[in-house]
This record gives C-alpha cells, structure tokens and sequence, in this order.
C-alpha cells in the first residue's frame, strides 16, 4: 500500500526533473529498488499508469533494478546475500551484521524527448 | 536524451522530516515514533506511559489512524495534550501529516512526544516523520518469526519492547530466539521485555525515555 504515496513522490522527482531539462516527453524512467523496501514493482506500475495520466511522463516505460539484501558479517568479515529465514552469516554462521544493501529506493536516470 | 537523477524517491519526505525535527529541537522535545503491528499494544503503552510520567515530565501525543479518533479520546481523559491524524485509508503516517500535527500541539508546553503511527508493520518503516527515535512493539502472539518477516521494520528501531509478557505461559514464543533474531538484523537495537496489562517491565523503558531526554538537554 505504500506503493501509493513512493509512487507519487517518484513522478514529483520525475516530473520536475524533466521540467528542468525542458524535456517535452519522459520516455523512459530507471529505477532503483532494495529488496529490503518491500516495493512491488506491479504495484508501483499500477498507480503510475494512474497517477502520471495527463502528464509528461504518461505512457512513459518503467525500468526497475532490483538490489538483493546484502550484508557483511563482522565476524569474518565477508559479505553475503541475505535470504528469507536465513540472517545468520553462512561462513561464520555468527548472526552480527551490518545490511550493505538492498534499502536503495531512488531515480537513477530518466530519458526525455 | 537521459538525464542522470539519482535522487531518493522519499528525498521530499526527508527534507519535510528533517523540518519538523528541527522544529522539535528548536522546542527543545523529543519526539518518538511508536509503530507496530495493530493491536500489539500502543494505546495501552502510551496510557502505562503517561501514568508513570505524570508530574515527571509534560508529555504530548500525536495519534495516527485511518480513521477514528476512539484512541485520542481515551488518550484525551489522562490530561495530556493529544493531537489526532486520520489517513483516510493512508497505512502510514508522512512526515507531512505529521507537519500538520504539529501545528496543533502545543510545543512549548511538552518535553517528551509520542507519535502513534498507523498500526501496521510494513510501510511506517519507510517514512520519516522527524522523530528523534523509531520504538517497535511486538507482541508475544504475533509470533516470534517477526524479525524475518519483516526485517525493514526491525532494522529500523532504535528499540523493541517485546509487550504482552504476561501470556508468555500460555503461547509458544521463544524470547532467545527472538531477541537473537532481532540483533542480527539490528545490533544497535535495544529490546525490553514488557506487559502492559501487569505494568512488568515498563519502568525499565519509562527510564529509557528519561535517559533519551536528559541525554538530549545536555
């Protein structure tokens, strides 16, 4: 549900961003997504085609890359993909980590006409 | 033609956020964000708060729901200060809403705020609100599989009160393992055992919150 108002705050950025270029049309819109967000793609499509209608960035393609929930282990230092069930360092087996990534939640780009 | 933007996509929720602290600080209150699951005890945390913080300390309340004021009421007849926030459906409190709030409290008159956010243990994690400490709630029957469900949430708090103790007999919860969960996502995180139905425990976080704001006048 908080698709709504990430997706909302994403066509501001969006929006403004393409203004500032004078751009006429958002073609193309690259996103960036942490797993650890929670974010649905589907979900973030959905209120886009609703949201962006009637605006520059309407009709425009949503590219998502999606970063795997990573930690380092600060007993061995090594760091690892984190999986569901299964926050325990899988060298060491210690369970005291640090989240490298995976809480990304930004634009990355936009290609505008 | 692309442009490169590498920008938050909460980056306007941030900048909102990061005003009201400065409003809070310019108060000289602490603000606390109070989130968990529905039902897992924030109304009843808050009333065990204000019973042992008044005459301590002025205390004021931010209540975030979807719809309803029925907590600010009962919050209301305790004397304090209490400001109500319904999403309209919205499954989280922004640091927006949270603006608007503020507004309406009575700043000048509070030391300590607690903000209820919508009881749900996904999105709250994701928005500021300009608090100075993010609390979790979780209770023993939710399960002690929690931390794994939902590690955003877990990774986030800068405390987790472990509430409704009192039925630890009667459900399968494994505290260990639990609290284990929690420092493996979140070292820093510091977990209180409570119960708010028989007052255990709750000293312990009344003189956290003490700790917070002595720490925050010095």
């Amino acid at each position: 549900m908080h698709e709504l108002a990430i997706t909302q705050s994403m066509l501001d950025l969006v929006l403004e961003q393409a203004e500032k270029a004078g751009a006429k049309e958002v073609g193309k819109i690259n996103l960036v997504i942490g797993e650890m967000t929670g974010v649905v793609d589907e979900c973030v499509q959905f209120y886009f085609d609703f949201l962006s209608k009637g605006t520059s960035a309407e009709g425009a393609a949503l590219s998502f890359t999606k970063v795997p929930t990573t930690a380092r282990c600060r007993g061995c230092d090594k760091a690892f993909e984190l999986k569901e069930f299964d926050w325990a360092c899988p060298y060491c087996q210690g369970n005291d980590m640090e989240i490298v990534a995976g809480k990304e939640l930004f634009v990355e780009s936009i290609e505008v006409e | 033609m692309e442009i490169k933007v590498v920008k938050d996509i909460l980056g306007a929720n941030e900048q909102i956020a990061e005003r009201n602290r400065q409003l809070l600080d310019s108060k000289g209150v602490l603000a606390v964000n109070l989130m968990s699951s529905p039902g897992a005890g924030k109304t009843s945390l808050i009333l065990e708060t204000i019973k042992r913080l008044k005459g301590k300390t002025r205390l004021g309340i931010i209540e975030g729901d979807v719809s309803s004021s029925l907590d600010a009421e009962v919050i209301s007849k305790e004397g304090v200060p209490v400001v109500q926030i319904n999403t309209g459906g919205g499954c989280h409190l922004d640091a927006n809403m949270t603006h608007s709030a503020l507004g309406n409290v009575p700043l000048q008159d509070i030391e300590l705020l607690l903000i209820e956010n919508v009881g749900n243990l996904i999105c709250p994690a994701e928005f500021a609100l300009g608090e100075h400490k993010k609390v979790l709630i979780s209770s023993i029957p939710e399960g002690d599989d929690k931390p794994f469900k939902y590690p955003s949430m877990f990774h986030k708090a800068d405390v987790v009160l472990i509430n409704k103790i009192d039925l630890l007999p009667y459900l399968k919860f494994n505290t260990d393992a639990f609290s284990q969960a929690i420092k493996g996502i979140n070292e820093r995180a510091e977990i209180f055992p409570i119960s708010c139905a028989t007052g255990q425990g709750i000293e312990k976080w009344v003189s956290w919150l003490l700790t917070q704001m002595s720490k925050r006048q010095s």
